[in-house]
């Protein structure tokens, strides 16, 4: 019987060919005697434990030593991390010294509110470094008119006004935590219009409201805790309001003041490792974890950073909180709230910023900021 | 002491690793062997030592009797005496003599024709031993990586090298341990707890046997790995337990210096949810 002579097509004789080539390969591998079922597990194995290695740091490591031996008081950093941070932690250098003009800004130029007694030459120096600092891309315009210095229309150029009050206030009263050293502009811009640290007040994040436990955002990776799912937003209740710290009593029993629970703690923990990541730092920084609640078994950090507690919600509630109504609304926060600092504003990963180097003492008209001046007030209404 | 039983097949001559027929006799009821001889020579070497050390410290607490290994500065070299090189001495001894006996543990079941399963899991309780007081210190070039000897201060050792990565909870091998020694505690616990039980019974009642905890598990939780099969399976978990844990800190400071939560990015950071 005859069969049908129809030659196949070009695709059909080449879906063929592969489907063949397919056969003989599988065929071929099927029988290859280093193919059994522990091989295959293996070899997968091995892929992924290569690839889970590819997430890991490679030696070399730094390790510092801050107690006594033995006690796990120490520092480890990996040398790789250290170099690109010690990349970003670079200051510039001064601005070249001026000869003074022997006459203060206010006679000179007009509308100079908080830096009039500056000697004028001095005054347009820090005025050329605050544009390197905070806007070396727009230069002058991001606060001013171009047309007119002394125009007022900028809400950047009222802001500039509050924060160069607040740096001379943090240089004054806050010696505790900034030290001589002391801060600039540059400490927490770098470069950047908004320093890189600035956060808002954050609304309960979806899913966390309704019949869960709480809407503090548990179990939702929190980047402002280090990526853990301790509570989502713990700058607002310790860097914002002053809700106590402290979750560990003082007595035996849990009576009066303190309200040690698993809870409370979680928000704690939630900010200190805020603390450490600002820092590039660990918990021995500041604590001997042995009895975290114990001045004399602590660091002289920890002093410090008590001190920076009070400073950073000094800034928030005083100056940057003053500002809410200056700020246009695309550059508040999703409650409507300004921009607020938390340690990496300064820190931006180093235990002090720029590892130390400090500029303040070239820029003296830094400590000659008028505080009579306030900003307009807020025609939008209170923060939250 | 009276022979028990097993003891005539117990005590056959050979099975040793090394010296032949040196030192293969008993003590007692005790086999001594060339390593029950290394084992006394560590022993009593090491302790002297952890005695010597303890009485230059300021207090015979033994709660608070700490014996710590040298500063940083001292790297992988050896140490004043008073200032670590002690605490070196006595973690030689301490290898020496847990290796010894764990070879020792060889020797005994070669001897009873038995496995080698006994001195396998003694050699994962050495590994993480010798992990974080070798091997570990050594990746990070100085001995003062190591925990001190004292019953307080090495578990505060523990405590601020944990918090050293900010959230130890956060480390996948670590995860990993903990599950294995919870669950190699809880399933031989509940064998146990169905042994005893069979074993026990109520006034009147026969002693049962492995077909009983088999039915009671397949009612329980509708399976029984069986009366010989739960051994092996405590045995894996316990294994994993001791060698996960040596990894999870084999991997801190060596191969990652930041808070373990961090290292977590590289699953949020998957193209699916990114």
């Amino acid at each position: 019987m005859k069969t049908s002579s129809e030659k196949p097509g070009l695709f059909a004789a080449s879906f063929a060919a592969v489907a063949r080539a397919i056969a003989s390969a599988v065929g071929l591998v099927r029988t290859h005697p280093w193919l059994s079922a522990t091989s295959v597990v293996g070899f997968c194995a091995v892929i992924a434990v290569c690839t889970l290695a590819l997430t890991l740091e490679r030696p070399p490591l730094h390790v510092v030593q801050t107690g006594f031996r033995g006690t796990g008081m120490q520092a480890v950093f990996n040398d790789h991390d250290l170099l690109a941070e010690a990349r970003l932690q670079h200051a510039d250098a001064p601005l070249p010294a001026v000869q003074l003009a022997g006459r203060p800004a206010s006679e000179v130029y007009k509308n100079v509110k908080v830096l009039g007694a500056v000697d004028a030459n001095e005054f347009l120096r820090l005025m050329a470094a605050m544009t390197q600092w905070v806007a070396p891309a727009t230069g002058c315009a991001f606060c001013h008119s171009l047309n007119n210095m002394a125009d007022d229309s900028s809400y950047n150029k009222i802001v500039a006004r509050r924060m160069l009050q607040m740096t001379a206030d943090i240089n004054r009263d806050w010696k505790a935590h900034v030290g001589e050293g002391g801060v600039t502009c540059q400490t927490c811009h770098r470069g950047e219009t908004i320093p890189s640290g600035a956060w808002f007040v954050q609304p309960a994040p979806y899913g966390t409201r309704g019949l869960t436990e709480a809407d503090s955002g548990q179990n939702i990776v929190s980047p402002v805790a280090g990526l853990t799912s301790l509570p989502y937003d713990p700058l607002t209740p310790f860097l914002l309001q002053a809700n106590p710290i402290r979750v560990t009593p003082t007595s035996a029993l849990p009576s009066g003041g303190v309200r040690p629970s698993i809870n409370q703690t979680d928000w704690t923990y939630a900010l200190m490792i805020h603390f450490s990541d600002s820092l590039g730092v660990n918990c021995t920084f500041c604590h001997n974890t042995r009895a975290f609640e114990e001045w004399d078994q602590s660091t002289p950090h920890r002093v410090t950073a008590w001190h920076g507690i009070s400073m950073v919600r000094a800034i928030n509630r005083t100056y940057m909180n003053s500002l809410v109504g200056v700020f246009p609304r695309a550059m508040r926060g999703p409650l409507g709230d300004e921009a607020k600092v938390s340690c990496d504003s300064c820190h931006a990963g180093a235990y002090k910023p720029f590892f130390g180097a400090s500029t303040l003492s070239a820029y003296p008209a830094l400590s000659q900021v008028s505080q009579d001046w306030t900003p307009p007030a807020a025609p939008g209404g209170a923060a939250p | 002491m009276s022979m028990l039983n097993y003891e005539p097949k117990y005590r056959v001559r050979g099975g040793t690793l090394v010296g032949g027929d040196l030192f293969d006799f008993w003590a007692g009821p005790f086999y001594v062997g060339f390593f029950g001889v290394t084992t006394i020579f560590f022993t009593l070497i090491g302790v002297s030592l952890i005695l010597w050390a303890a009485s230059l410290g300021p207090t015979w607490n033994v709660w608070r009797i700490s014996i710590a290994p040298p500063d940083l500065k001292y790297g992988l070299a050896l140490a004043p005496l008073r200032e670590g090189g002690l605490w070196q001495l006595i973690t030689v001894c301490a290898v020496g003599a847990f290796v010894s006996w764990d070879l020792r543990m060889i020797e005994i079941a070669r001897k009873l024709g038995m496995g080698l399963h006994t001195p396998i899991a003694f050699a994962c309780a050495i590994t993480a031993y010798v992990t974080l007081e070798v091997i570990r210190p050594v990746l990070m070039g100085a001995w003062g990586n190591a925990f001190p000897y004292g019953i307080i201060s090495h578990l505060d050792w523990v405590s601020n090298i944990g918090y050293q990565y900010l959230q130890f909870h956060y480390n996948p091998a670590h995860m990993i341990a903990v599950t294995f020694f919870f669950t190699t505690t809880f399933i031989l616990a509940m064998h146990g707890g169905v042994i005893l039980s069979s074993l026990n019974p109520p006034a009147g009642e026969e002693v049962k046997e492995g077909a009983h905890e088999d039915a009671f598990f397949r009612d329980l939780i509708a399976y029984s790995i069986g009366p010989l099969g739960i051994h092996r399976l405590g045995w894996f978990c316990a294994m994993n337990a001791g060698l996960w844990s040596a990894l999870c800190i084999l991997l801190s400071g060596p191969f990652w210096t930041r808070g373990w939560p961090e290292w977590w990015s590289w699953w949020l950071n998957l193209p699916f949810w990114k």
